[in-house]
């Protein structure tokens, strides 16, 4: 007898269908989607870059470099880690509970496997999507300084993928959405949103405190962008150090996801 | 033919005035919320509270340490972190009154169709809307409570007057709950419903909460002058930094007029809104 | 005394009219039922009766007062139970019943003392404490029912009161719903099951496009609408309709079903002996009484249970 837990091998024909029915799904959405994408960055740039930004520039508090460029990664990865986890937490739900049409895709010959990967990878798009509109606004608010600069959106890619991979496999496991949403918007997002390095350098914070950055992806995505988009100094083995943590996050978030996806499936 | 009480109890108010919408009998819909509090929703509500917390501690000491002082409009000096602190209150007042009133009253309506059931009874739409607002002032004001507990310890709120901004807490979760409520009687998709949301973060970005007015142009800072949120932090942050002059007057008399217009709609949508 | 009057009452939706000026009236102690297809405006109906629904136009009476003046006057004389199931979700059962009452205004230990019995009368003594996400469908039923005599109603309506309950819950709802009656309660209810119809009601209206089409007793309307008899033939589906022409003829009136042919007349026995002698043979045949059913077929084009 068949495991019914195994991961499976992701099978291309059945994953490009659920790749192409989420993406059904997000036209659905398409002015919400578009006019957020644009609305997001304006706002944060105008209110917390310029308005923040104002007061801390005038006692040059970051030596040198202006805060709206010191903003600008921290709220790129933002945006792509957001943007992450609300495509890949919303059809989660819809999918095993409020609509169960994973379990409709799932009589057909689609594995967990395939509707995890489909659901990962459609919320890939649209995060790209976001992420680029997000790094057109940095660019005209003169928010980058480097040629590298463009780099900072994989980086900031990179970060969203690691960790909404993360969430979608606890999502997949969730039995009450409602307080899933609360648990992780109160206590992981919005403490890894202030407490990363994002608006200021994290080593401002209490040492006692500043684990929170360590194991944040968001952190970790922050530093990498603020060494592409201005040339924040870091070192060689930091580099590397932030891009490992990131890639490992990734791979064990993507193999509970498989899991986790198939396992209900079965149940 | 027996008068059971229900009866008698609705024939004691019948020849008041509005009796026809209103019994009398608010604090009831207060009481479901308690009982559903103990029993299902008190985590939801009792972690609300965290969220001013975790922004002040953020804020008031990261960007604080950048920042450094500011100057007040009365010419104090004050830190950082006493600057936010009273922005944050009056930011958590807005937005747990407008979640109370608008997302959670309108799943109220149309997914759990909790209303169909309290209207079924000898309660009137008036006693429904009046009591959601009560429960979300009851909210607002424990929030209120628990963020003064933290805040003044630490020594952000320096003046006495500052005990008066937990009853301005729930002046502004009024305000901001009667037009909720009005607005979501319009309301009935939804992507409208989502405009709430999204009208909202511009109102919490610009209002002022963490940075003086001073830093925009002058056509701005007029347009941030008539927002609501504007009013509630500029009320709240002068009342806990001790600044007492005929202001305040001015922004508790937008507050009154934004409950008197919201109840005014309120009360005149309210066919609309639960007798659909 | 007339509790309950309605006269040319409408209710439209838009464009739409559900309830197109119908009249009726409902007798203190009496139990009164609507029978109709799906969308023919009870539920409607029943809403404005209810006090929870505007009319667009005309005149309703409950008990001498009109619903949309004293809302909360006329719903503390009834006791509701909607066609959908409106139960606190985020409360227990003991929790749902206890704050009905609270919002009727009764006293705290008024209510409480009261719980065990409406737990009993909804045989869910034992979930007294579960959260009521956790019923089935036929528990929610239950306690919706019994959350609506929390108040001592002298008017209970029930929407479509037996749907989800297994036959056994249906029984036992029955007896209880007739010693209500007995008490003194009048009844206002929809069914889409005859034998219910027959069993719990007086009298009974049925409407179809919002409009009343017969009104009366149970026998009194079968034995205007129907014949004393009805004489059921099958022949197979695809020969059914071929067969409705040559027995035209015979009786009283025909009816033409899916799988099977109603011919209405006073003998069923006599009629099937005539068809046979024109050498019809049916594949299979039933005699039986004239049923609500076949009044309802008659005035409405419908089966009742669609
Ligand atoms: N809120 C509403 N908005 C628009 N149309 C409605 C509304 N409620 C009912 N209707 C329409 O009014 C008509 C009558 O509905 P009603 O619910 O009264 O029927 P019913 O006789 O109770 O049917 P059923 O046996 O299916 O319960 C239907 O065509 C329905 O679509
Ligand atoms: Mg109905």
């Amino acid at each position: 007898m068949r495991s019914q837990t195994a991961v499976r091998k992701v099978s291309l024909t059945g994953f490009r269908y659920v790749v192409e029915a989420r993406i059904l799904n997000m036209i659905k959405w398409t002015r919400i989607i578009i006019f957020v994408a644009i609305a997001n960055p304006i706002l944060y740039l105008l209110s917390i870059g310029i308005g923040v930004g104002s007061l801390i520039d005038s006692k040059d508090g970051l030596g040198g470099v202006e805060y709206l460029t010191f903003l600008a990664p921290a709220l790129l990865a933002t945006a792509a880690i957001q943007g992450m986890l609300d495509e890949v937490i919303f059809p989660t739900f819809e999918g095993f509970k409020w609509v169960k049409n994973f379990f409709a895709m799932n009589s057909t010959s689609l594995t967990g496997t395939d509707i995890a990967g489909g659901v990962f990878v459609a919320a890939l798009l649209r995060t790209t999507f976001t992420v680029v509109i997000y790094w057109i606004a940095l660019y005209f608010f003169g928010a980058l300084d480097s040629p590298t600069a463009w780099l900072a959106i994989p980086a900031a890619i990179f970060a969203g993928a690691s960790f909404g991979a993360l969430i979608m496999a606890l999502a997949a496991r969730a039995k009450n959405e409602d307080v899933f949403m609360l648990i992780t918007g109160r206590f992981i997002v919005m403490p890894m949103f202030l407490f990363s390095g994002t608006f200021y350098p994290l080593e401002l914070m209490p040492t006692f405190l500043q684990w929170i950055g360590w194991i944040s992806p968001l952190w970790h995505a922050t530093d990498l962008g603020r060494f592409l988009t201005y040339g924040h100094q870091i070192s060689t083995t930091t580099l590397i150090f932030h891009l490992i943590y990131m890639f490992a996050l990734l791979v064990v978030g993507l193999y509970f996801a498989f899991h986790n996806y198939t396992k209900r499936l079965a149940k | 033919m027996l008068i059971s009480a229900a009866v008698s109890i609705a024939e004691r108010q019948a020849n008041r005035m509005g009796a026809k919408h209103y019994a009398g009998r608010s604090h009831v819909i207060l009481e479901r919320s308690l009982v559903a509090l103990k029993s299902s929703n008190w985590f939801p509500v009792v972690s609300g509270f965290l969220e001013p917390l975790l922004y002040l501690f953020s804020f008031g000491y990261g960007v604080g340490t950048l920042i450094g002082d500011i100057q007040v409009s009365n010419g104090q000096v004050v830190s950082y972190a006493m600057f936010i602190a009273p922005g944050l209150l009056a930011t958590s007042a807005m937005n747990g009154a407008i979640y109370d009133s608008t997302w959670n009253v309108y799943f109220k309506l149309h997914e759990g169709k909790i209303y169909h059931g309290m209207l079924a009874t000898s309660l009137g739409p008036l006693d429904v809307a009046l009591g959601e607002i009560l429960t979300a002032l009851i909210r607002g004001f424990a929030y209120a409570v628990g963020f003064m507990a933290v805040a003044t310890p630490m020594g952000l709120i320096p003046s006495w007057w500052g005990v008066l901004a937990i009853p301005a807490a729930v002046l502004i979760a009024f305000g901001f709950a009667s037009i909720g409520m009005a607005i979501t009687s319009y309301f009935k998709s939804y992507q409208q419903m989502g405009l709430i949301n999204i009208s909202l973060l511009p109102i919490f970005l610009f209002s002022g909460s963490f940075y003086p007015l001073s830093v925009f142009p002058d056509w701005a800072q007029i347009i941030i002058k008539t927002l609501p949120l504007w009013h509630a932090i500029e009320l709240i942050r002068n009342l806990s930094l001790g600044i007492i002059n005929f202001s305040l007057l001015g922004h508790i008399a937008y507050f009154l007029v934004m409950i008197v217009v919201g109840l005014f709609f309120t009360t005149r949508r309210l066919n609309a809104l639960f007798m659909r | 005394m007339d509790l309950i009057v309605v006269k040319n009452l409408v209710k439209q939706f838009g464009d739409f009219t559900a309830v197109n000026g119908i009249n009726f009236s409902v007798k203190q102690g009496e139990s009164f039922g609507l029978l109709g297809p799906n969308g023919a405006g009870k539920s409607s109906t029943m809403r404005i009766i209810g006090a929870t629904s505007q009319r667009t136009s005309g005149e309703v009476l409950i008990l001498g007062k009109d619903p949309e003046q004293a809302g909360p006057q006329i719903r503390a004389h009834l006791g509701v139970v909607p066609q959908q199931d409106n139960l606190d979700e985020e409360l227990t059962c003991a929790e749902n019943l206890y704050i009905y009452g609270r919002y009727f205004g009764l006293p705290k230990i008024t209510v409480k003392n009261k719980l065990d019995e409406l737990l009993e009368f909804a045989q869910l003594l034992d979930k007294k404490n579960s959260k009521v996400k956790s019923l089935s469908g036929g528990m929610k039923r239950r306690l919706t029912i019994a959350r609506a005599l929390v108040s001592d109603p002298d008017i209970l309506m029930l929407d479509e009161p037996t749907t989800g309950l297994d036959p056994q819950a249906r029984h036992i709802l029955w007896d209880r719903l007739f010693r209500l009656k007995e008490k003194g309660v009048t009844l206002l209810i929809t069914t889409h099951h005859m034998d219910e119809a027959e069993q719990l009601c007086d009298r009974l209206m049925v409407m179809d496009k919002g409009e009343i089409m017969a009104e009366g007793s149970p026998t009194e309307l079968i034995k205007k609408y129907s014949t004393k008899e009805v004489l059921e033939v099958r022949f197979g589906s695809d020969r059914n309709s071929q067969m409705v022409e040559q027995l035209q003829s015979f009786a009283d009136r025909l009816e033409e079903l899916p799988d099977r042919l109603l011919l209405y007349t006073e003998s069923g026995e006599d009629l099937l002996a005539k068809i046979v002698a024109a050498n019809i043979h049916p594949n299979t045949s039933l005699v039986r009484r004239s049923s609500l059913e076949d009044v309802f077929l008659r005035l409405t084009g419908r089966s009742l249970i669609e």
